[in-house]
């Protein structure tokens, strides 16, 4: 049974190869230049770029190849535009370097474009000087994989994006670096996209930025230092799993940014020294579990109409606000956190406060309708109006509070 | 030695010195009396720059004392109460004022040894009774060989053999030409030793000049009674 | 100067006061830790030890030591030494055992419980520093309000007073007026409040390394500027100093004009 199979398989490969050629470019080879090669193959072939600087752009992919550099041969584009175009299913491109792609303010340029076709697969590339690195346009079950993009991106207006999805379906996008541009991962009406452990940092605006886009889950990324941190918006049941999100700084940078988010999923996610860990606008339904929050200015802030969210078996570690909300009213559960803050007692040692937990302070109150107020963060008078709040609240919402408050934080390093 | 010109002092409303004019020649014991309240301590003060005057000038050796601190290089004090920090021994505190006036060479062994605070040495100051501080107070004034040495109070608290080590003391330094200025309430002691009276009233000098002459001016035949004239006549 | 300094520092290293002062803060340094187990924490706990209790007790030690010295201080006042170089030797004595005492009071437990080995060190340090400092200015308060008010009652119910005022009372003021004037420009105003209250410069330092990310909160530019930058970490130390330097000018000048 096996043998059959087995030579079936041989014969298959040695009828390919027959069939598929491999077209070198070099200056000594036969193609002298990547754009004669890609003519001159037919469907199917393996094009393979030795090391060496080709300048030339608008490289047109309109059947399947195979495009393998070695040594990561140079792709200069001189800032004339576009570099390479993808109008075909079955496209490979792999190992390449690709350098000074055209800026312009009406044609979105791209190191990489593929458009309307599937099972495409991109890796192994380095971009930088670029405008757009690797633009998905309606495009389907294609891979993005451990892409090196480096930006230099200064401004928003003159600069693009890492890795654009535009209308996509059932794409991978794993273990890709990108920094210094002005959204690393951007993704607008895309479904079914994974996107996972990619390197996201030092870009301009997003880390990753997510608009219309449904069925999607990204996991164990890292976003760091990004200009307004990572922005879920106007999209349904996504998973956001072990990610990372630090050091996102600013008066309008968060760790994740949530509008219109419904029926998600956020859990084991770590989010370190952002001004905002998470902040939520208009989200219901949403488990957040087993996340670290861990010395944000504030962990969560909820901005109006979120309702039927659940926080449960979080770590909230020495925030300078845990909760913040701007309204009286609650409609979301916190249950079983471990706030680092609480001191509370457990006499019945199980594990849970006897006193409940309230997340809320009224200086958060405070300093939401005068910010300036923030300079009087842990003061003793602060300290003081907030105890007397807790003892009788008049400002913050009175049924906000963790019941059953952990005692030890909860351990979930292992995802 | 000393020379003091309308020097004037007040202390909120109270007008202690209204203007004193004296001048203390070198050599010799002056006793500085007066009723409580005659402004005998704020005079003494004033010499030593403890007090900062309103008006007047004083001088010691022709030089003006005023925001001066070297030349009390030159002057031992005695003050009226004794108390030390607490925590230094008495070995501690003698080496400290010693340290503090470092160029002198110090007379303290002898010193100890005449009052007999052999024992006490290495005992906190805290620990001590009034008579033994004020003995430690007299070790620390006199161990040095200043030119003008000033007492204020000196026998308070002592028993009577200190008392006459005391008088013996003030003598020697005396008869080394040294000028020495006392405040005491014990006429017996300043009719003793003193050569001279200087004898304060209201905040002025009433009368400066030998017992004598005192004698003389208030036609009384003995000192005590020279004194207890001058206030009765001054409370009338 | 040094020669009081010297001798008024050995007097307090045998006072009883010291050793309790020294006690507390090794006593507070393992409570912290054992119980906590969490150095980030303690840490921060830590801070509102440092910013309320330091002054207090540098506040009250301060007036204390003046008081109960004042014999001693007038023997001195006969000797040849310069008057300023007695208050102000006593007064680095007080401030430096002082010092000292909360220095290594807390740093011993904290070593011991390997903060070398830990990220905390920096704010640890920072917090030791500002420690130090805050004892630095308000045992020189102490001292300039002891040296106007002869009468020790009167002298330790303003020394009380001031820090009563400066930990707490001020607070107040300064947070009603942020928000009775919320429609004004307020940033340049709260960080000039901030820079004259030493406790809340020694907060805004610390702030400054424990709570960044909330700071940088705030879209003034002004706030930005000083948050964002050193130029916030240099404002602040520069102020604390000048908060040492200005009582210190007060003892001087009130030293030397002063009757005993």
């Amino acid at each position: 049974m096996r043998l059959p199979v087995f030579i079936l398989i041989l014969l298959a490969l040695s009828f390919s190869n027959a069939k598929a050629e491999q077209l070198e470019v070099c200056n000594s080879c036969e193609y002298k230049n990547i754009k004669t090669a890609i003519e001159s193959a037919a469907a199917g072939d393996t094009v393979v770029i030795k090391k060496g600087t080709y300048r030339e752009f608008n490289l047109q992919i309109t059947k399947p190849l195979t495009i393998i550099g070695e040594d990561h041969p140079v792709i200069d584009g001189e800032d004339r535009g576009e570099i390479i175009t993808i109008e075909s299913d079955n496209v490979t491109i792999d190992g390449l370097k690709i350098i000074n792609v055209g800026t312009s303010y009406t044609t979105d340029y791209a190191a990489v474009r593929v458009v309307k076709s599937e099972n495409f697969l991109i890796q192994n590339l380095q971009l930088e000087k670029l405008f757009f690195g690797i633009y998905l346009e309606k495009a389907k079950k294609g891979k993005v994989i451990n892409n090196t993009i480096l930006g230099d991106a200064v401004e928003e207006y003159s600069s693009g994006n890492g890795i654009q999805l535009w209308y996509c379906k059932d794409i991978e996008v794993t273990g890709n670096k990108i920094q210094k541009v002005r959204d690393g991962i951007y993704l607008e009406f895309s479904d079914d996209i994974l996107i996972e452990d990619n390197l996201s940092k030092d870009n301009l605006r997003y880390g990753l930025h997510f608009m219309f886009s449904n069925n999607d889950s990204y996991e164990n990324n890292i976003f760091e230092n990004n200009g307004a941190g990572v922005a879920v918006m106007f999209s349904k049941f996504i998973t956001m799993k072990g990610n990372i999100f630090r050091k996102n700084w600013g008066p309008a940078s968060f760790g994740l940014l949530l509008k219109e988010i419904n029926d998600s999923e956020i859990s084991n996610n770590n989010f370190e020294e952002n001004t905002v860990g998470i902040n939520i606008e208009g989200s219901n339904r949403i488990n957040y579990n087993n996340n670290d929050f861990r010395n944000n200015g504030w962990a969560v802030k909820v901005r109006g109409a979120c309702y039927s969210n659940i926080f449960t078996k979080n770590n909230f570690f020495n925030n300078s606000f845990d909760i913040s909300y701007n309204s009286k009213l609650n409609d979301n559960s916190f249950d079983r956190n471990y706030w680092s803050s609480y001191t509370g007692y457990d006499l019945n040692k199980d594990g849970l406060g006897d006193v409940p937990y309230r997340p809320v302070k009224l200086f958060s109150y405070i300093v939401n309708r005068t910010p300036e107020t923030i300079i009087l963060l842990r003061s003793l008078f602060i300290d003081i109006i907030d105890f007397s709040e807790k003892v009788s609240p008049v400002f913050t919402p009175d049924n906000l509070m963790d019941q059953n408050p952990l005692l030890k934080p909860v351990s979930h390093d292992i995802n | 030695m000393i020379s003091i010109e309308n020097l004037h002092k007040k202390f909120g409303k109270n007008e202690v010195l209204k203007g004193i004019d004296l001048n203390i020649e070198q050599g010799g014991i002056f006793a500085v009396l007066g009723p409580n309240g005659s402004g005998k301590t704020t005079l003494i003060k004033s010499i030593l720059g403890m007090v900062v005057p309103n008006s007047g000038s004083i001088k010691i050796n022709g030089k003006s004392v005023k925001n001066d601190w070297k030349y009390r290089n030159n002057i031992d004090y005695l003050p009226q109460i004794a108390n030390f920090p607490g925590n230094l021994t008495v070995r501690e505190l003698i080496r400290m004022i010693k340290d503090l006036r470092s160029y002198k060479k110090a007379d303290d062994l002898r010193l100890i040894e005449l009052f007999k605070l052999d024992p006490f040495l290495d005992k906190k100051l805290s620990n001590l009774s009034g008579g033994t501080k004020q003995k430690v107070n007299l070790v620390l004034t006199f161990m040095f060989d200043s030119s003008l040495i000033i007492l204020d109070e000196p026998t308070t608290g002592l028993d009577p053999i200190s008392h006459i080590r005391l008088k013996e003391l003030i003598t020697s330094e005396k008869q080394k030409g040294k000028t020495i200025l006392i405040t005491s309430h014990i006429m017996s002691f300043v009719e003793e030793i003193a050569d001279e009276i200087v004898f304060l009233l209201e905040g002025k000098i009433y009368f400066k000049g030998g017992i004598p002459a005192l004698k003389t001016k208030t036609e009384q035949p003995d000192f005590e009674h020279a004194i207890a004239s001058i206030l009765t006549t001054s409370y009338v | 100067m040094f020669k009081i300094l010297k001798y008024s520092f050995y007097d307090l290293m045998r006072s009883r006061w010291s050793y309790v002062y020294f006690l507390f803060y090794l006593l507070l340094g393992l409570v912290l830790l054992f119980l906590n187990n969490d150095l980030s924490k303690a840490v921060i706990t830590l801070m509102n030890v440092i910013i309320i209790l330091v002054p207090l007790i540098g506040t009250i030690f301060g007036v204390m030591y003046y008081y109960n010295s004042k014999e001693f201080t007038e023997l001195l006042l006969a000797q040849p030494v310069k008057r300023s170089s007695i208050f102000l030797g006593q007064y680095f004595g007080v401030s430096l055992s002082l010092a000292m005492s909360l220095v290594i009071g807390l740093g011993m437990p904290f070593i011991f419980y390997g903060i070398f080995n830990s990220d905390a060190i920096g704010n640890f340090a920072l917090l030791l520093i500002t420690g130090a400092f805050l004892t630095m200015i308000f045992t020189a308060l102490a001292f300039v309000i002891a040296l106007v008010n002869d009468n020790k009652i009167k002298g330790f119910g303003y020394a009380i007073l001031l820090w009563l005022f400066l930990a707490v009372i001020y607070d107040g003021i300064f947070l009603m007026s942020l928000v009775f004037f919320e429609d004004y420009p307020l940033d340049r105003f709260s960080l000039a409040a901030t820079m004259l209250n030493p406790i809340d410069l020694s907060r805004v330092l610390i702030l400054l390394k424990m709570d960044i990310s909330a700071l940088l909160g705030y879209t003034g530019a002004v706030f930005q500027k000083f948050f964002g930058t050193n130029q916030g970490i240099i404002l602040s130390s520069l102020m604390l100093v000048l908060w040492v330097s200005i009582p210190l000018y007060l003892i001087r000048r009130i030293s030397t004009r002063k009757d005993f």
